[in-house]
């Protein structure tokens, strides 16, 4: 298991290192196009264009500039806006992170919570009418745009029911967990459940259909035939089994969501995240900015599924012998 | 103990089971009239075509048909008791611990996630009050015990780093683990390639020596009868077509059924001789004729065939066929003169 361990994350970094050549290639080599303007921001004078060129080596061969970019991104840390001049890209970005973490953590914990229980729900009422019920929940759940959602929500608690029977609600904006972590909750709660509702239906449809499939298969069988409670073989062969699916589907979401992905309940909310970040960048045509977020994003996702492929390897010990 | 012993008290006795499905294209009856007893430390065989509702038979009556539209009717008592329509807790503790079974695909029979012993602990610990270290070292001893070479390591090994005859192992141990008074086995040898088939069967007869269980080994393959049983009951759309001692049905089968399913062994002592086949295929649950079942397939079907044929029979060897005593004598020497056993 250690072996397994080292091995999926030293295959990590190597995966993060193609990411960031690519990148970087992708921003800084592209054929026909100056990146000193493109990093210099719209209508930059010929001092800013020459003071770009030399910071980032653009006369110098493509590996020094590789190795100079990773150097300003990773160790000194001081890749700078030219947009909005001054502004330091890693700060920022360190600045938003605990806030889309802060975000994702609630939003997956309802979200596992309801899913799973929804799920399982469905799957043990299958054919009464509970489980069509359920099942409904969370179709709608899906089909429901994020940001009309958010939009709705905002409408209901923050309109005209905030002065009555949503005044317990803040303002909106954010209070880091370490100032308050009551205030955190509330002001977050919310987005949480907007976040939350999407995934929320998307696991109990598939937790549902893992178990009916599962509870059909021979083990189930032999189960029974133990003498096993029909509790016990639904939760610890059942679902036990379930889960594998959800966890590959778990990682694939939190390492997108942790990267930027929650983008619009962060714009809805006015919540300043990485996602709401990378939104600015993009419009600013904020060339540093982009390029931060973007390895911060990837790097959020071969972590996340690094520490998914473990947890796999944890829960579906076949899986374990491939490694 | 010799294999022809007779029973000497039912362990399970079976009265006119009959098992029905309601579908949309009408009533199934998979089991229909099925009556035997399994005696004392005695090997049952229950043989048939796939879909002759030999494994419905013994899931319904151990409450592992779990189908809304299921109808169970008939009586099967177990040491005396019946047991048609016990509550779902007096089942469970049942099975696994008073009945073990034994599934036909060893690959897909244990829970891929947890380890062998770990899976044979949990039924160690739901039939009594072991603790884990001593349901562990119990676990340990039946792999032992069911020929799994250094079994201390292997209890801790998950299913799939078993090979198929070494899962089927697993499963037997694990039936034995609380020393069943019955243990089914469906089909326990199909999946297996034929070196395996033995030692599995050779496990199975030195396991019920040891343990004392009596065992129904449901089965087509008339091979693994002649191997194992002390007496069979050969089964044709959800009917009993013949019941008798091993011996009996196999070397003088009195249904023609019974005989094309003999003629379908390969026997490698005659080389020439091409596998007989019964014409036609099995009938589907849904069209079963009112008379005899197996009358559309059969060669010698007569007028009175129309009506179904009571079982009835010499002492212990009964059957449900219209021809005489005369008639099959007859038939037997000509088949004879044929080459054909």
């Amino acid at each position: 298991m250690l072996r397994f361990i080292v091995k999926r994350f030293s295959s990590a970094v190597l995966v993060m290192f193609t990411i960031s050549v690519l990148v970087f290639l992708i921003f800084f080599a592209t054929p026909g196009v100056n990146p000193a303007s493109r990093i210099a921001g719209r209508s930059a004078s010929p001092a800013v264009l020459r003071h770009v060129a030399k910071e980032f080596g653009l006369n110098r061969p493509l590996p020094i500039r590789y190795g100079l970019m990773m150097f300003h991104l990773f160790i000194k840390q001081d890749l700078t806006s030219y947009v909005n001049i001054g502004d330091k890209i890693i700060p920022q970005i360190t600045a938003a992170a605990p806030i889309t973490l802060s975000l994702i953590f609630g939003a997956v914990v309802i979200w596992l919570f309801v899913g799973i229980s929804g799920g399982v729900i469905a799957a043990k009422n299958k054919g009464k009418f509970i489980d069509p019920l359920v099942m409904f929940f969370g179709i709608a759940a899906i089909s429901i745009p994020v940001y009309w959602l958010g939009q709705m929500v905002l409408l209901v608690t923050q309109g005209g029911l905030h002065s009555s029977i949503f005044a317990w609600i803040p303002n909106g904006g954010y209070v880091s967990l370490t100032q308050n972590p009551w205030q955190w909750a509330l002001h977050l709660l919310f987005p949480w459940l907007t976040l939350a509702s999407l995934y929320a239906g998307i696991y109990a449809r598939v937790l549902r259909g893992e178990l009916i499939n599962n509870m059909n298969e021979d083990y189930i069988r032999t189960a029974r035939a133990k003498g096993l409670s029909e509790r016990r073989i639904l939760y610890r062969h059942a679902l036990r089994c379930s889960l594998i699916s959800i966890v590959s589907l778990f990682g694939l979401d939190v390492g997108v969501l942790v990267g930027g992905a929650a983008l619009l309940t962060e714009v809805v909310f006015g919540l300043q995240g990485v996602g709401w970040l990378t939104y600015q960048g993009l419009q600013n045509l904020d060339l540093p900015l982009i390029m931060g977020c973007v390895m911060y994003g990837a790097f959020f996702v071969v972590l996340a599924s690094a520490v998914v492929d473990v947890l796999y390897a944890y829960i579906d010990p076949r899986i374990r012998v491939v490694a | 103990m010799s294999r022809e012993d007779p029973p000497t008290n039912a362990v399970l006795s079976v009265r006119d089971l009959s098992v029905s499905f309601a579908t949309r294209q009408g009533v199934v009856r998979a089991v229909d009239g099925l009556s035997f007893d399994v005696g004392a430390k005695e090997v049952l065989g229950i043989v048939g075509e796939s879909g002759s509702g030999k494994s419905v038979a013994m899931y319904s009556m151990l409450g592992l048909v779990r189908d809304a539209n299921v109808s169970i009717s008939g009586s099967v008592r177990f040491e005396g008791r019946e047991i048609l329509g016990l509550s779902d807790t007096e089942m469970q503790s049942m099975r696994g611990g008073e009945v073990g079974m034994i599934f036909q695909d060893p690959m897909t029979a244990l829970t891929p996630v947890y380890t062998v012993g770990w899976q044979i602990v949990e039924q160690l610990r739901a039939h009594s009050d072991m603790t884990k270290k001593a349901a562990y070292e119990r676990a340990t001893e039946l792999l032992a015990e069911v020929g799994i070479p250094d079994p201390k390591s292997r209890v801790n090994h998950y299913p799939h780093e078993f090979s198929g005859g070494m899962r089927q192992r697993v499963v037997i141990a694990m039936a034995l683990s609380c020393n069943p008074k019955l243990l089914i086995a469906d089909e326990p040898t199909t999946a297996l390639d034929v070196t395996t088939q033995a030692q599995i069967l050779d496990l199975m007869g030195r396991l019920q020596a040891t343990h004392g269980s009596s065992i129904v080994i449901i089965t087509h393959d008339m091979g693994v009868i002649a191997e194992i049983a002390h007496r069979v009951v050969v089964m044709y759309a959800g009917r009993p077509a013949e019941i008798g001692p091993e011996l009996d049905v196999v070397r003088s089968a009195r249904h023609p059924y019974t005989w094309g399913l003999l003629g379908a062994v390969p026997r490698a002592d005659i080389k020439t001789r091409r596998l007989v086949t019964i014409p036609g295929n099995a009938v589907s649950p849904l069209e079963v004729p009112t008379g005899c079942a197996f009358a559309p397939r059969c060669q010698y079907r007569m007028e009175i065939c129309a009506q179904r044929p009571p079982l009835r029979g010499a002492d212990d060897h009964l059957d449900a066929c219209w021809l005489s005593d005369e008639q099959r004598l007859v038939i037997r020497s000509s088949a004879t003169v044929r080459g054909e056993s």
